[in-house]
């Protein structure tokens, strides 16, 4: 396996990755490649003025910061509610797994509006935050919280495969070599999951880097405070400054594919570290 | 190492004491679980059925059957229908090239294919503009033929299938990596040809990804806003799509009948759950023939 | 694997009997902005009436709303409008300027600069207002609470500024160091920008946010009636502003579907006595005299600037006042 020269006896490599590559520039290369077009129509004065300003300094923050730190979030209980999943039995069990994909399935706005009437001061939940002084909806908190609302599925479902099909057989050495249960998770079963674990945690990362939708409704928007880098495309377009608006988009793009590249080169080292 | 094998045995073990966890440390990590759930998806989830049932169940039922909704859940189940699958043979064929083989650019690659989760909707919709649009590339050209993409259902449906376009694919990599490629290369040996080691070795092993990465596709393919709306042109009954129609009727104030469409796909949940009975089912059925 | 074939099957199946408009029928489409929503469904089925009279001809409307600019972006960019029916002027000098599908001269082609009906911003206030708010020097008090969604994103919001601008000028020795001043103080009484003006409603109404909230005359009507009569009162202030939403004909969709007949109709329509009164139930200030001296007790009396004479029309104020690095930007810079 870690000598690729070797010759390989499986079949169908040339077909399968020359329809992965033609799918991938018709449905994705292509149209991004609009995105850079674009954004070359402004000379590189009006680029660099255009992604620094302060106010997008400032979204930048915000949105990269809480988009991480609600990864990083989501890692950990992902991992968590993947593991309860896959291992555990417990009433209701098959329900909770069901609702885990309802991020997705939810539209962004639904989302948004919902979070933020349940986090509001006079929401659910909000209402029982209110008289420790903490305020969720319309604070970078609430950023925080769409964030992690619309990433969660990501680590639950990739790393809930690696546990359902992983062999008992890792387990059961590690345990008849006198390993006891942490050992075993850290040293064997962490190993085998990492991969799983990072790709969820950079898809979590992207997604939430992007997301418009459910986070306007929830963020209160305020100017260097609270306001996310897609919200200031949308001024731009709203001012009719395509090219602006595709500027700070590319910025965003090309931030997050280092993130996401950087992953995957950590992920293929991981890889090789474990096995 | 056959999968029926290894559920036996996993069974058997969870009465061992070596490879579980003590009870209270059992107990300690589901209610951890639980409540972060409950905190982020369970609550939310009440509300969005509190407030569509808010006026009885008769205005719940009237929300849905509106023509206009009915027109929404339509076009959404077309989209959806289209992209789906179109995805889904995708990040088969991909998963295999790259999970089963190494080559110089790999990790560029699967890079590529996450993507457009990092592009942000509102862009993902926009590059269609930027393409199609009467001020785009190809915008003129399409009107002197009178072709309709954007503004209309193809630009809905490009756009769906953008969005949700690494979902299977970001699937099943890591789980085919996880799993690497003795079998495949066993059954190779053993004389099976490319297709059945295929449909007998490699499927049944990422059955749960697929299952997974179609879910989660068909979810974010009924559910996307953004990019929809930035190529839809919001036209009632014609080219809004079940999440567009719902911020119709917020906007018009019609809670309860926004709630109740967007609870349509809250229920995508239970979907959720018959597909992986079925899948448990039919692993329980093969396992009886052995 | 087989069934999502059948699935499919069966969807493409449904797909292929979606309705496709009958032939003996004219179509139009109205793209719109957010708060106009109830006026043209009413509007639309009194005018399809009176078409089927005048030219014995079926006319079916369909409606697309959303916030202004947006709808602007669409029609620039291939959107089939045969009409559009925005907030601002501003955005539809940028569908001539743009793409050119409209003279320059639009505004002058319909009486009152295109505009069938005007508007105004007004408060809406909490039942039995507690903070007092009577007029635009109480929103800058310290303590109080305004919701109003973000000028950068919506057209409504703009208007709310402008106004809050003008008033600051009409006040003893008003200049615009002044106004500068009152409308950045107001604006750090806003906790929440919300990026639509039905968004800034929502947040004032159901999240229970603020003290005040600035909307159109029309929206605050509608919030009243329709989200709680016993909840809200509406609060008119000394000084307003005169918003004038424009409506204007899509020469190049018309011409190509042929439809600049029934299309030209439609908007003429509004400013006969029957559509002016389609507008003023939906609390548009009618422009016709005798329509709105019918529904003078609900438009209180109040004075209201115009952005051409006050700020030297839309191109200048949102060049000024909402452009990045115009004066918005600069009252939240540090």
């Amino acid at each position: 396996m870690k000598k690729s020269q070797r010759h390989n006896v499986l079949p169908g490599f040339g077909l399968t990755l020359g329809y992965t590559i033609f799918y991938l520039c018709l449905i994705v290369l292509i149209p991004l490649s609009a995105l850079v077009f674009k954004t070359a129509t402004m000379s590189w004065g009006d680029f660099v003025a255009a992604v620094t300003a302060p106010r997008v300094m400032a979204s930048y923050r915000v949105t990269f910061g809480a988009a991480l730190l609600a990864a990083a979030i989501n890692a950990v209980f992902g991992v968590l509610v993947a593991w309860v999943l896959v291992r555990y039995r417990f009433p209701g069990k098959r329900l909770v797994d069901a609702l885990v994909d309802l991020p997705f399935a939810l539209p962004t706005a639904v989302a948004g509006i919902t979070l933020a009437s349940v986090y509001a001061p006079n929401g659910w939940i909000g209402k029982l935050l209110e008289p420790h002084g903490i305020k969720v909806a319309y604070t970078p908190l609430g950023i925080l919280v769409a964030m992690v609302f619309i990433g969660l599925p990501f680590v639950v479902r990739t790393v809930q495969p690696v546990l359902e099909e992983m062999e008992a057989e890792l387990e059961e050495a590690a345990a008849c070599l006198g390993a006891n249960r942490l050992q075993t998770f850290v040293r064997v079963l962490f190993p085998v999951m990492l991969p799983s674990i990072l790709t969820g945690f950079a898809l979590s990362f992207a997604r939430a880097v992007g997301e418009y939708g459910s986070i306007i409704f929830i963020a209160g928007n305020m100017p260097m405070v609270s306001e996310i880098t897609p919200l200031l495309i949308i001024t731009k377009l709203e001012q009719y400054d395509y090219a602006g608006a595709t500027a700070i988009a590319s910025v965003m793009l090309l931030a997050s594919f280092i993130m996401l590249f950087a992953v995957n080169l950590l992920q293929k080292w991981s890889r090789r570290f474990a096995g | 190492m056959n999968v029926a094998g290894v559920l036996t045995t996993k069974k058997e073990l969870s009465s061992r004491n070596e490879l579980t966890e003590p009870l209270l440390v059992r107990w300690l990590l589901i209610a951890a679980a639980l409540v972060f759930l409950g905190l982020f998806l369970l609550v939310p989830l009440a509300a969005v059925f509190s407030q569509a049932l808010e006026k009885g169940f008769e205005a719940y039922l009237a929300a849905l059957k509106e023509p206009d909704a009915l027109a929404a859940i339509r076009l959404t189940l077309i989209t959806a229908a289209i992209s789906v699958p179109l995805n889904l043979i995708f990040g088969v064929v991909s998963a295999w090239s790259i999970a089963k083989f190494d080559f110089p650019g790999r990790s560029f690659l699967i890079t590529l294919i996450d993507l457009p989760f990092s592009v942000s909707p509102v862009i993902s919709g926009l590059i269609y503009v930027l393409l199609f649009g009467l001020q785009g590339w190809l915008g003129p050209w399409l009107q002197a033929h009178d072709i309709k993409i954007i503004f209309a259902v193809p630009g809905i449906i490009l756009a769906t299938i953008f969005v949700t376009f690494p979902f299977v694919a970001r699937e099943l990599i890591p789980l085919m990596e996880s799993q690497g490629k003795d079998e495949e290369e066993a059954a190779r040996v053993l004389g099976a040809s490319g297709l059945q080691t295929f449909w007998r070795v490699t499927l049944p092993n990422i059955r749960w990804g697929i299952l997974y990465g179609v879910i989660l596709c068909n979810a974010r393919a009924m559910g996307e806003f953004g990019a929809v709306s930035v190529v839809s042109g919001h036209v009632r009954g014609s080219t809004n799509t079940i999440p567009l129609h719902v911020e119709i009727l917020y906007n018009e104030y019609n809670y309860v009948a926004a709630f109740a469409v967007a609870s349509l796909l809250g229920m995508l949940a239970i979907v959720t759950l018959v597909a992986k009975s079925f899948v448990e089912w039919r692993i329980r059925t093969v396992k009886g023939e052995e | 694997m087989k069934t999502l074939i059948g699935k499919a099957l069966l969807v493409a199946a449904l797909a292929t009997s979606i309705p496709l408009t009958a032939f003996a029928q004219v179509n139009l489409l109205n793209v719109s902005y957010d708060p106009t929503r109830e006026l043209y469904q009413d509007f639309n089925s009194a005018f399809a009436k009176q078409w089927k009279k005048q030219a014995r001809e079926d006319v079916t409307i369909k409606q697309s709303h959303g916030g202004s600019g947006k709808q602007a972006r669409a029609v620039i960019d291939g959107l089939d409008a045969d009409v559009v029916t925005l907030a601002l002027a501003y955005d539809i000098d940028e569908i001539h300027d743009r793409a050119k599908l409209i003279p320059q001269a639009w505004q002058k082609r319909l009486p009152h600069n295109s505009s069938p009906y005007t508007s105004t911003i007004v408060f809406l206030v909490r039942k039995g207002n507690p903070k007092k708010i009577k007029d635009w020097s109480d929103l800058v008090k310290p303590g109080v609470s305004v919701i109003t969604p973000n000028p950068k994103t919506s057209g409504g919001a703009r208007w709310n500024y402008l106004a809050a601008w003008g008033y600051a000028l009409k006040q003893k020795g008003g200049n615009e160091a002044q106004a500068k001043e009152f409308v950045r103080k107001l604006f750090k009484n806003v906790p929440v920008l919300d990026s639509g003006a039905r968004g800034s409603t929502t947040t004032f109404v159901q999240r229970g946010l603020g003290d005040v909230l600035l909307a159109w005359e029309n929206e605050a009507f509608l919030a009243v009636n329709e989200l709680g009569k016993d909840k809200f009162e509406i609060v008119v202030p000394s000084v307003s502003i005169l918003a004038e939403p424009p409506v204007t004909v899509i020469d190049k969709v018309v011409d190509r579907k042929g439809t600049r007949k029934v299309a030209e109709a439609y908007l003429k329509y509004l400013y006969t006595p029957e559509g002016q009164e389609i507008a003023a139930r939906h609390y548009y200030r009618p422009r016709d005299k005798k329509v709105a001296a019918k529904y003078g007790k609900i438009f209180p009396k109040v004075k209201l600037l115009t952005i051409d004479q006050q700020f030297g029309g839309w191109r200048k104020a949102q060049k000024v006042h909402f452009a990045d690095g115009g004066i918005f930007d600069q009252i939240y810079a540090k």
